[in-house]
Formats: C-alpha cells, structure tokens, sequence
C-alpha cells in the first residue's frame, strides 16, 4: 500500500508544485494521475521514486516512510532513456547487478519475450524505433519485480496504433506480478483503458481535484459504451479542473453579491 | 481483436528490419572509393613539380621535387639514422603524452565530479593556461637541465590542458537524465563513476586525448629546437643550417607520417570502447 500525507513540494524558486496531496494507492491497484500541464504530477512520481525530497508530509510504502530511492520502487521517464552503451539486454538488465548470471539471463530472456524483442536483445538502443526503446525501457522497471511501479507519460510520444500495443504489454507484465502503478497521462482513453482508478489532478498549487474509480471488467473493451461513458466521466471531471480557478472567484462574488443584498 | 491486429503489425515491422540489417552491414562492409579521391590533389601536384624541374622549368634547389626527397629518406633510412631520430622523437611525445594525459585525466576527473574541489583547482590552472606553454622553457631548462626532463617536461605540458578540459567538461555535460537512472537502481557514487559516468565520458575523452597527441607532436618540435642532438626536430634544424631542404621536407613527411600513425593507433584501441555511439558519421 503507498499512501501521501499531507504531501508537499516547494521548488527553490518558490514554485508550490504540490500541496498538501493525501491518496492511498492500494496494492495492486493501477491508478491514473491526469490534470493539465504543471499541476505537478510529475513532480510526485518524482518526490516517489526518491530523485527529489518533499517539502512536508511522507511517502509511505507499507508502513515504512520513504526516503531516497527505493528498492521497491521502479520507474518508466517519459523518455526511454535507455544508455546507450548497452545492447537492449544490457540495458534490461541494469538493475539485476546483484543476481547470478543465470538468473538474470533467464529473468531478461522472460522480459523480452513478454515485449516481443527477443530477437533485438544484442542490438544498441539507437537502432530501435521509438515504441521498441520504449518498451525496452518498461522492461527494466518490471524485470526487479518492483512493488510499485511509477510511469510518467510513458507513452505520450507515440502514435495512437503503437500505444495501443504497448497498453498490451504492459497489462501483460502487470498480470503477472501485479504490482502497484502510478501512471501518469494526458490521455483519457489510456487512463480509462489502464486505471482501477483516475485522480484528477489541479494547478497552482498543485493538489488533487477529484477521484473517480474506474470499474470496468478487463480486458476492457475500448469500443463498448461503458467505456465510453467512464471516458466521458473523467473528461468532465477534467474540464472542471482546468475551469475551477475561475469558477472561485466567480463563486467569491457571488457570496459577496449575496451578503449586499442581505 | 485490436490489440491482435497491432501486434502482428508489429511483427511484421520487425521481421522488416531484420531482413533490412544484413544489408546494411554489407554496404558498410564494401570499400568506398571515394576515399581514393583524397588522394588526387598532393598527387597531382607532385607530379606537375617534378615535371617542371625535370623539364627545366623551375630549378628545384630550394623546393626540391619529390623524387629527391624520396631519395633522400630512403638515403637516411639505409643509413639508420631516421628511426634512430624518428624512434627518439616517439619517445619524447610518448612519455610527454603519458604524463601530460595521466594528470589531465586525474585533475580532469576530480574537477569535473566535485563542486569543491573545482572551485578549488580549475582558477589555477584556468589561468596557468592563459601562459603560451613555450614561455615555459627558459624555467624548464634552469630547473630540469637541457637534456630530456626538460623537453618531457614541456610536452607534457602541452598535452595537460588539453585533456583536462576535456575529459572535466565531458564530466560536466553528462546527461542528468541518465545519472538519474543510476540513482533510482541505487548506485554507490563508485558504482554510478564505473557504470555510468565512465562510458558517458569516453566518446569525449577519447576527442580530448586525440587533441592532446596532436599538441604533444607540435611541442616535440618545439622542444627538439631547442638543442637537441637527436630526433626529427634535430634534422629540421640540421636541414636548415646545412642548407638541405630535401632533409627539412623529408622530415616533415616522417613528422606528418609518425603523428598520423599515432592518432589512428589510438582511434583504434579506442574504437571498439565507443563503437555504440551513435553519430553521423555511423550512419554514412
Ligand atoms: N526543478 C524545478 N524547479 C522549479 N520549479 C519546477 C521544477 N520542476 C517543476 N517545476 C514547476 O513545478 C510545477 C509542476 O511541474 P511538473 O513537472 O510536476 O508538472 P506536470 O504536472 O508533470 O506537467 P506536465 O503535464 O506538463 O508534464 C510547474 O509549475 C513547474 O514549472
Ligand atoms: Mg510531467
């Protein structure tokens, strides 16, 4: 279970990226973070991870706060950031140091035939198409069979027919280890496709919006009217957020309009 | 249904790319010969020279054609005398190369890592390299004596800053997304050094201790004007003073011979560290 209390973030600069954001993640569960550009999601993939130190509040992963990276926590960037240097075996197996040969090679041999590039294990990164490295990338986070697993916009670079596909491997690697995920997205349909639940997110400063469990019995299917109902539910909720700053002033006046004509 | 149809894309993709990747090592394999066309400029003119004097055209005393200067090296390479010069030569840029390159690397390495510690160094030598490295000699001298210290020394010199500054901005440019990825595997600052820091900067050093050869064989001639009884810097200055410019240009080829050796010597040990990088010139 990994849950927030009264979690915040301050940049140097002053910017209040988060602010006071409480949410428990249930083991298990995929949950979709969405919400306009700069509310600060991933600022909190990021305070998650342990590459940035929260202003107040805690991080807890079963009980135990968090501090600096994780062992149990993976990470998918937004970029494949793949190092160059190694061939896409290597690269998979960057975080298994610590494991017999053996048992790495098998663990990496799983990974790819699960992302369908066996036959791409010895070649360098930069002779794989944008998808491949991508998946190459979400490989490495799942092969350390982590806890919880953060993504952030993993797929936003891609064309809609590859993020399709690779929305299908990555059930496939959850299945089978169900593992915790924060997923971030601009994309409603993936939230819908991917999440047991979206959390709407809100700017300046960046806090939770609104929360909305996504049901729908899997594998879902994304041309049925369920579906698009829950796309269409979150959208809305969506467009409340990126509205809700004006709404408050609105509603200020409106009190205020209301206290003069008392 | 969707998801089946865009997988067997997929495969479809791949299978296209691994029928694409034999024949593009092939076409890598096959010899260019454009690279022939390099050739044709220094040729040519050698050939319109040596015509010209043959012909009477122009006297060739003080430019001598290049059937001369082939006679001439040939003359001093029966003799032995040029690899004794040549193989005296080497070792000065060679020894000069490996001091100068160790401390650049060393010095490099700690600026480039630590905040501190560049604070602490990089002014200093920032200013001691504003000094042209030839000013350095008359103090060499007084303090190394005239004899080999002294002209090391200078190389080494020459080579120092550049390789410093190298391989500390390399140091510095790394890519923090990437040392990212060490951070959240959970590298020791060791472990991030050897795994990451290392094959991020090596593309760069390798471009920095090319440079620094390059500056090791222009102070080896500096260094061998200066009085020296031995190596190709000797024969240049021979040349002149006996009034031999077929000595000085035969010279000059074995410098441009030995220097272009050295460079591709290392290019080639250090081809297979940076053979994943990914630059045009692969992809040509
Ligand atoms: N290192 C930083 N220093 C100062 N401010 C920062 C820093 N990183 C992010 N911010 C600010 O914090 C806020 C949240 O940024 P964050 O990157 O978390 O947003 P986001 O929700 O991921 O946005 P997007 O959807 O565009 O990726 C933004 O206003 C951003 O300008
Ligand atoms: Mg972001």
């Amino acid at each position: 279970m990994l849950s927030f209390e009264h979690l915040s973030k301050t940049y140097a600069d002053g910017t209040r990226a988060l602010s006071d954001i409480n949410l428990t993640v249930h083991e298990g569960e995929i949950v979709a973070l969405i919400g306009g550009s700069g509310c600060g999601k991933t600022t909190l993939l990021r305070l998650i991870a342990g590459l940035d130190r929260e202003s107040a509040g805690r991080i807890r992963l079963d009980g135990e706060v968090l501090h600096g990276p994780h062992p149990a926590v993976g990470i998918v960037f937004q970029e494949p950031r793949l190092l160059p240097w190694l061939s896409v075996f290597d690269n998979i197996a960057f975080g298994l140091a610590g494991l017999s040969a053996a048992e790495r090679q098998a663990r990496v041999m799983h990974a790819l035939e699960k992302i369908g590039l066996v036959e791409h294990a010895k070649r360098w990164p930069r002779d794989l198409s944008g998808g491949q490295q991508q998946r190459v990338s979400i490989a490495r986070a799942f092969v350390t069979n982590p806890k919880v697993l953060l993504l952030d916009e993993p797929f936003s670079a891609l064309d809609a027919f590859t993020r399709a596909s690779l929305h299908e491997h990555l059930l496939g690697l959850w299945e089978e280890t169900r593992p915790t995920v924060v997923l971030v997205t601009h994309d409603v349909q993936e939230a819908v496709t991917l999440a047991d639940r979206a959390v709407v997110m809100q700017p300046k400063p960046g806090r939770i919006f609104d929360e909305l469990p996504l049901t729908l019995a899997r594998p879902r299917d994304r041309t049925g009217l369920p579906f698009e109902t829950s796309v269409r539910r979150v959208l809305t909720a969506l467009d409340h957020s990126l509205k809700a700053p004006q709404q408050q002033p609105q509603r200020e006046r409106d009190r205020q309009a209301a206290a003069l004509w008392w | 249904m969707t998801g089946n149809a865009a997988s067997n894309a997929w495969s479809s993709h791949e299978g296209a790319a691994a029928l694409a990747a034999p024949t593009s090592t092939e076409k890598r394999r096959a010899f260019d010969w454009r690279i022939l066309l390099g050739f044709f400029l220094p040729v040519a003119i050698a050939l319109l020279w040596e015509g010209a004097v043959t012909f009477g055209l122009a006297e060739g005393r003080l430019v001598p054609p290049p059937s001369r200067i082939v006679a001439t090296l040939s003359a001093l390479a029966e003799t032995g005398e040029l690899w004794t010069h040549a193989w005296m030569t080497l070792w000065r840029v060679l020894v000069g190369f490996l001091i100068g390159a160790l401390s650049g690397i060393v010095l490099g390495a700690l600026s480039g890592s630590s905040q501190t510690l560049r604070q602490l160094l990089d002014p200093t030598l920032q200013a001691l390299r504003a000094i042209p490295s030839i000013a350095w000699v008359p103090l060499f001298i007084l303090w190394l004596g005239i004899f080999e210290a002294s002209k090391v020394a200078l190389i080494a010199v020459g080579v120092f800053f550049p390789v410093y500054l190298g391989i500390a901005g390399a140091i510095l440019s790394v890519d923090r997304k990437l040392v990212e990825v060490g951070h959240v595997f959970r590298l020791s600052r060791v472990q991030l050094a050897r795994r990451i820091l290392l094959p991020a900067v090596l593309p760069e050093a390798v471009i920095a201790l090319r440079s620094g050869l390059g500056l090791g064989f222009m102070f080896v001639v500096a260094a061998e004007f200066m009085g020296a009884s031995e190596g190709l810097g000797y024969l240049l200055v021979d040349g002149q003073q006996m009034g031999k410019p077929d000595q000085i240009l035969a010279a000059i080829i074995a410098f441009a011979l030995l220097g272009k050796l050295a460079d591709s010597l290392l290019l080639a040990a250090a081809k297979p560290l940076v053979r994943w990088q990914d630059t045009v010139r692969e992809r040509l």
